[in-house]
């Protein structure tokens, strides 16, 4: 009786705070300028008059996997950025670069200083096979690799060995794997009018490779990849594909995964199609696919110099385990194929930073619809005040609009709790917000990179670009970034 | 009230027929996936400019293009967005506008994320009557593409840049899927590998 009084009492205290909010603002802070993030900040502005968000990143540029993510040779997908740019440039929104949630401004200093703290800064790590000689040289995650061509400050210096060898292994057939390969196997001439890093681009210009594989667990009615990416690799000029077609004899358990599934049903035409009119080229780069085999160990090469000289791989075959699901299992059967390199495509992982409840076994941060949840119990309690979304919030799967539909739903979930009083302890105390951040990162002598600053490392992109007819010429070191920022400022050093 | 809304739409009519007229052959060469997509595609983004926000969109865009003259009548038709909520809003759309272009002009909450050049699934749309849905072309591979990725796909799915207004779809109604509701329930998860 108490308790429902109590609860009474906030709402109707919320109620009224809410008519005077009007003039305090509702401080927001979000953590990552992905798609997540920037779909969260466009819905909080929209929703709440007084809401005032604050965007923060790592990086000097914004838009996350939308610049470091998307394939160079995908720039119809990048025109998201146009909304996100207005996002930024909203007059109750900032953005702030360069600033690091964990080591630039803690999580428990966020929280002191907004009444909203939504971590939207994704997974910048990699699942691991947990396989004898993973470590081995050679072998990369895919997102290295897609950090590496896409001019990630931090994937500069990874300098793959492009050269040593004529055949890749893959393992997954996601996205990222498709376009992996795809990368790998276009003909360099048609990646260079793109935006893609020129020191990935010069790479690849002198690649030997010429075959790769896309080694996956299950079969091809269960293929992770999305249909337009499965079309374009299949439409590479003078490509040879192969899929084996005795992969693709269907069993009735797959046949019920077909028809409710429209996107596996796509795919599986699309191979099918490829697997039996597909013209050979003989002696030109191939693009094998290899279903119905994990991976079981790395073969190290003979010269002893640590290097990957191929991969042991183990025939599955599928076990239903529910209704309309499937996963491999192994059969004991062992076949190697030789390989100079490695790409693990086998998934992105977020990494927590201190303070924040984390689900090591899921990867994300325990949430219910987007609210931070103090840990994994039955028992756990709401964090006031905290949010996630995105791929910390639901792993790292799905296309730039998923996020759309997740940043609607924490968003969603923050009104509720403003409506429903659950944030009054907070939102009753008017916050510092922004200018409280800016105090705290000037007297650490953190240098913010501002939307502004942003505009100058486009435009300075945008020159480099047209000297090479490419849309764009990343700037793709720490240091170039930063100084373009200070394009016109005399005696800037970092 | 209504009658002031509709006479807006009307206004909205004679200055998206200018637009239309400069933006018309960009979304044509969207549906045949031939046009170079580019960053620098000012015009179209500029229609988009503020309609995120607010209606400032519309009053801007006015005084940007009354000054390029002309007055001809163009023929309309008569389009019904059903939005997330339910609520039906009554436009005329020119002929030879796209539905996402038509939606954006009447500040209907329809998201455009890659501008209509077919790489997103977010201007989705429902067509709720299976009659006008069959006047529609088929739509092209590149459309089912993203149409895989649409949250709440129904039978009579389009992309809201690929239909363009046409005289036989006058009076067709179009529904605006509401996300989040069934967002657990339709969500795109790729199978793990």
């Amino acid at each position: 009786m108490l308790k429902m009084r109590i609860l009474e009492a906030r709402r109707w205290l919320s109620r009224s705070f809410s008519n005077i909010l009007h003039s305090e603002p509702l401080r927001v802070c979000v953590v990552g300028s992905g798609p997540a993030g920037c779909y969260t900040a466009e819905k909080m502005l929209k929703a709440r008059q007084e809401a005032q968000v604050d965007i923060i990143d790592r990086l000097p540029t914004p838009f996350g996997l939308v610049r470091s993510g998307v394939a160079p040779d995908h720039p119809e997908t990048k025109i998201v950025v146009n909304q996100f740019s207005r996002v930024a440039q909203h007059e109750r929104c900032s953005f702030f670069g360069n600033v690091t949630l964990g080591s630039s401004i803690s999580l428990a200093e966020l929280r002191k200083l907004y009444h909203v703290v939504v971590l939207a800064y994704g997974a910048e790590s990699d699942r691991s096979l947990g396989i004898p000689g993973e470590n081995l040289k050679g072998i990369l995650s895919a997102r290295e690799f897609v950090w590496w061509y896409n001019g990630h400050p931090d994937g500069r210096n990874l300098d793959p060995d492009l050269k040593s060898t004529d055949t890749a292994v893959i393992f997954g057939q996601g996205n990222v794997a498709l376009d992996v390969a795809r990368i790998l196997l276009r003909p360099t001439t048609e990646l260079a009018t793109t935006d893609i890093a020129s020191h990935a681009l010069a790479t690849l210009e002198e690649s030997s490779i010429r075959v790769v594989y896309l080694v996956g667990r299950r079969g091809p009615a269960q293929a992770a990849c999305t249909a337009k990416e499965l079309r374009e690799v299949l439409g590479i000029h003078n490509l040879d594909i192969s899929i084996q077609e005795s992969d693709l004899l269907l069993t009735p358990a797959d046949e019920e995964e077909l028809k409710n599934n429209r996107i596996h049903r796509r795919i599986f035409e699309l191979l099918s199609k490829a697997a039996t009119s597909r013209p050979r080229h003989a002696g030109q780069r191939q693009l094998r696919f290899v279903f119905f085999r994990k991976p079981d160990s790395f073969l190290e090469s003979k010269d002893s110099t640590g290097h990957v000289s191929g991969v042991r791989i183990e025939k599955t075959v599928l076990k239903g385990v529910g209704p309309g699901k499937q996963i491999a299992v192994g059969t004991g059967e062992f076949e190697d194929i030789k390989c100079g390199m490695v790409l693990k495509s086998i998934g992105y992982k977020s990494v927590p930073v201190d303070g924040l409840p984390f689900d090591h076994k899921k990867g994300i941060v325990p949430n219910e619809r987007g609210r931070v949840l103090s840990d994994t119990s039955d028992t756990a309690v709401l964090e006031e005040g905290l949010y996630v979304c995105g791929w910390l919030k639901r792993g790292p799967t799905g296309i730039v609009a998923t996020n759309l539909y997740c940043a609607e739903e924490t968003v969603s979930s923050i009104l509720e709790d403003l409506e429903k009083g659950v944030l009054i302890s907070s939102t009753a105390v008017p916050k510092s917000g922004r200018d409280g951040l800016l105090k705290l990162l000037h007297d650490r002598n953190v240098r913010i990179v501002s939307f502004n600053d942003w505009e100058k490392i486009d435009s300075e992109e945008r020159r480099l670009g047209s000297l090479r007819n490419k849309p764009r010429e990343k700037l793709a070191t720490w240091n170039e970034l930063l100084t373009a920022t200070s394009k016109g400022i005399d005696n800037f050093k970092r | 009230m209504l009658n002031l809304n509709s006479r807006l739409a009307r206004v909205g009519v004679s200055i998206a027929k200018h637009l239309c007229t400069r933006d018309y052959t960009y979304t044509r060469g969207a549906r045949n996936y031939c046009l170079k997509p580019s960053f620098q595609k000012n015009s179209f983004t500029n229609l988009y400019k503020g309609a995120m926000f607010g209606k400032h969109n519309f009053l801007s865009t006015f005084s940007n293009n009354t000054t390029e003259g002309g007055s001809e009548e163009k023929e309309t038709i008569s389009v019904t967005f059903v939005d997330k909520d339910g609520e039906e809003k009554l436009l005329q759309v020119p002929i030879g506008m796209s539905m996402l272009e038509a939606a954006h002009e009447n500040d209907i909450d329809l998201e455009g994320a890659c501008e209509a050049s077919l790489a997103c699934s977010t201007c989705h749309v429902i067509v709720m009557d299976v009659e006008y849905y069959n006047k529609l072309e088929d739509p092209t591979d590149e459309e089912n593409d993203m149409l895989d990725l649409a949250f709440g796909l129904t039978e009579t799915s389009r992309l809201g840049c690929q239909v363009i207004a046409t005289p036989e779809l006058d009076g067709v109604r179009l529904a605006i899927h509401a996300a989040t509701r069934n967002f657990a329930v339709d969500g795109y998860v790729p199978k793990p590998h």
